[in-house]
């Protein structure tokens, strides 16, 4: 039996393992957008706060995945469900690249732009939302790319605390010498990675301003 | 005020028109200069002195030229007007008031910025880039229409170059646009950056003339800040010159060219050298 016969005899499974693999995937990189994108405007605009916040992130991307998912799993609420520790883990690395470049997108926008539009009396809010965010936007938009290819990655090894995803067929495959089950995990997930990588690139140069 | 009225016998029209005037004057405190910096200095957080106990006026509807080498203060004595800058000691007061004392939003909204990177919003037509202020203001939209429309006739565009992006458009065309959205919700008081710096000699020859038609019509209150004493001698009605973060002397364009202050004449020699005309000096 090749590997193609194995997907479409468990297409099924497969399909249902990569749908939660999506949902993890795409929660955690809402999640890491909505706390991450307010994040990089603060310290694009208050610089004190650039260290610490940028630091403290840095540091959660050099926890091994394996060992963050395990110190958090005695956490009461988190620890009752699987998925949802598995969520907010992904949700953790995925700050890094958010903030990084949301801070960056936002400091990077023309300093004779921005000078010009607070002459003209726009208030802080139409600064934010009429000129940096939309001349940021798509190096905030790769950002968010790079947050979903490694959260692709990362949520394999969710399975390893029961949280599903294709990480499952990886690890049954491995217990079980299975070269197939493990291909039949890793593909999926690199088209996924694939994919994310390019549509978001896509809309990035969409909004790249000229 | 009651002193003027000694100063000649008037017709019974006149005294008519001046009690109009007076009582205006009250009203809008125009007894006041438009611009006045009282005693203003502006330091660096490392202490660094970029101006020094700056005073100055500048009167209802007058292009004050400010002139001077590049680094001597004119571009801090510009932001200090519409407070992208805070003084670090004096006043600097708008229309009779200090401009600590109110909303700086609705003090930038009532004067026109050009400063010389433009910085027309690169994200925006040439539309929209006119028509920010009356925009963030709330205007209707087809009043913010008409009024963009008005100004592109105004200051030469053609009306075809409204749905453009700036880097489509020549240097001379943004910088139109640049002016156009300064004037766009009728400020009274224009502050214009070296806007006309970066262009070529001819294009800046049609700018400079049409700068000065616009404003025999509009009669806005400019501080118009260059290095070019050409330029200043054209445009202004009276020329502050700075060097090193002290205003050295205000002048007339007349007076400018026969002062005896050293810098003041420094600048007429090198431009005289520039114009090959040096071997006239100390002649008219
Ligand atoms: N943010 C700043 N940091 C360091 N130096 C500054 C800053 N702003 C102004 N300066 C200094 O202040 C002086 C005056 O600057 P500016 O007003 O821009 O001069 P001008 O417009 O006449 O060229 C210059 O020597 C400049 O180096
Ligand atoms: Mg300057």
């Amino acid at each position: 039996m090749n590997l193609f016969q194995f997907l479409a005899q468990n297409f099924r499974q497969v399909l249902q393992l990569t749908l939660e693999h999506l949902w993890l995937v795409g929660v955690s990189t809402v999640l890491a957008a909505l706390i991450g994108i307010p994040l990089g405007i603060l310290i694009a605009h208050r610089p004190v706060l650039n260290r610490p916040v940028l630091g403290g992130a840095n540091i959660i991307q050099t926890i091994p995945s394996l060992a963050l998912f395990g110190f958090l799993l005695p956490v009461p609420w988190l620890g009752d469900r699987a998925e949802r520790l598995a969520i907010l883990a992904l949700t953790l690395y995925a700050l890094l690249p958010v903030i990084r470049n949301t801070f960056t997108g936002i400091r990077g926008v023309d300093p004779a732009v921005v000078e010009s539009a607070r002459g003209m009396g726009m208030t802080g809010r139409q600064l934010l939302w009429q000129v940096e965010l939309p001349l940021a936007m798509s190096v905030i938009l790769s950002g968010v790319r790079v947050a979903v290819v490694i959260s692709v990655g990362l949520a394999t090894i969710a399975a390893a605390i029961g949280a599903g995803g294709l990480g499952e067929l990886i690890f049954r495959g491995l217990a079980m010498v299975n070269n197939q089950l493990i291909l039949a995990g890793a593909i999926p997930a690199a088209f996924l990675a694939l994919f994310a990588d390019f549509s978001l690139g896509w809309l990035e140069r969409r909004l790249r301003p000229q | 005020m009651a002193g003027a009225w000694k100063t000649s016998t008037w017709s019974r029209s006149d005294v008519a028109v001046n009690l109009i005037c007076w009582a205006d004057m009250n009203r809008d405190t125009r007894d006041e200069p438009a611009i006045e910096f009282r005693d203003v200095s502006y330091e660096l957080p490392s202490g660094q002195r970029v101006l020094s106990n700056l005073n100055l006026q500048v009167q209802r509807g007058e292009t004050l030229v400010v002139l001077g080498r590049s680094g001597s203060g004119k571009t801090t004595t510009l932001k200090l007007i519409n407070r992208l800058l805070r003084p670090t000691g004096g006043e600097v007061r708008v229309n009779g008031a200090g401009t600590g004392q109110r909303d700086v939003i609705r003090l930038r909204r009532g004067i026109g910025y050009v400063i010389q990177e433009i910085g027309l919003l690169p994200h925006f037509t040439v539309e929209r880039n006119i028509g920010i202020v009356p925009s963030i203001d709330g205007w209707p939209l087809d009043k913010i229409r008409a009024r963009t429309q008005e100004l592109m006739q105004m200051v030469g565009l053609e009306s075809q170059l409204a749905p453009r992006y700036p880097h489509q458009l020549s240097g001379g065309q943004r910088q139109r646009v640049g002016v156009a959205r300064a004037l766009a919700a009728d400020p009274a008081i224009l502050l214009m950056d070296e806007p006309f710096g970066a262009l070529d000699p001819l294009t800046r020859d049609d700018l400079q003339r049409e700068f000065l038609s616009l404003q025999q019509r509009l009669h806005k209150t400019v501080v118009f800040v260059t290095h070019d004493l050409n330029e200043a001698l054209r445009l202004a009605s009276r020329v502050a010159l700075m060097e090193a973060g002290e205003l050295i002397t205000v002048l007339s364009p007349q007076e400018f060219l026969r002062s005896t202050d050293p810098l003041a004449a420094a600048y007429v020699r090198a431009f005289r050298a520039g114009t090959g005309l040096d071997t006239n000096r100390g002649s008219s």
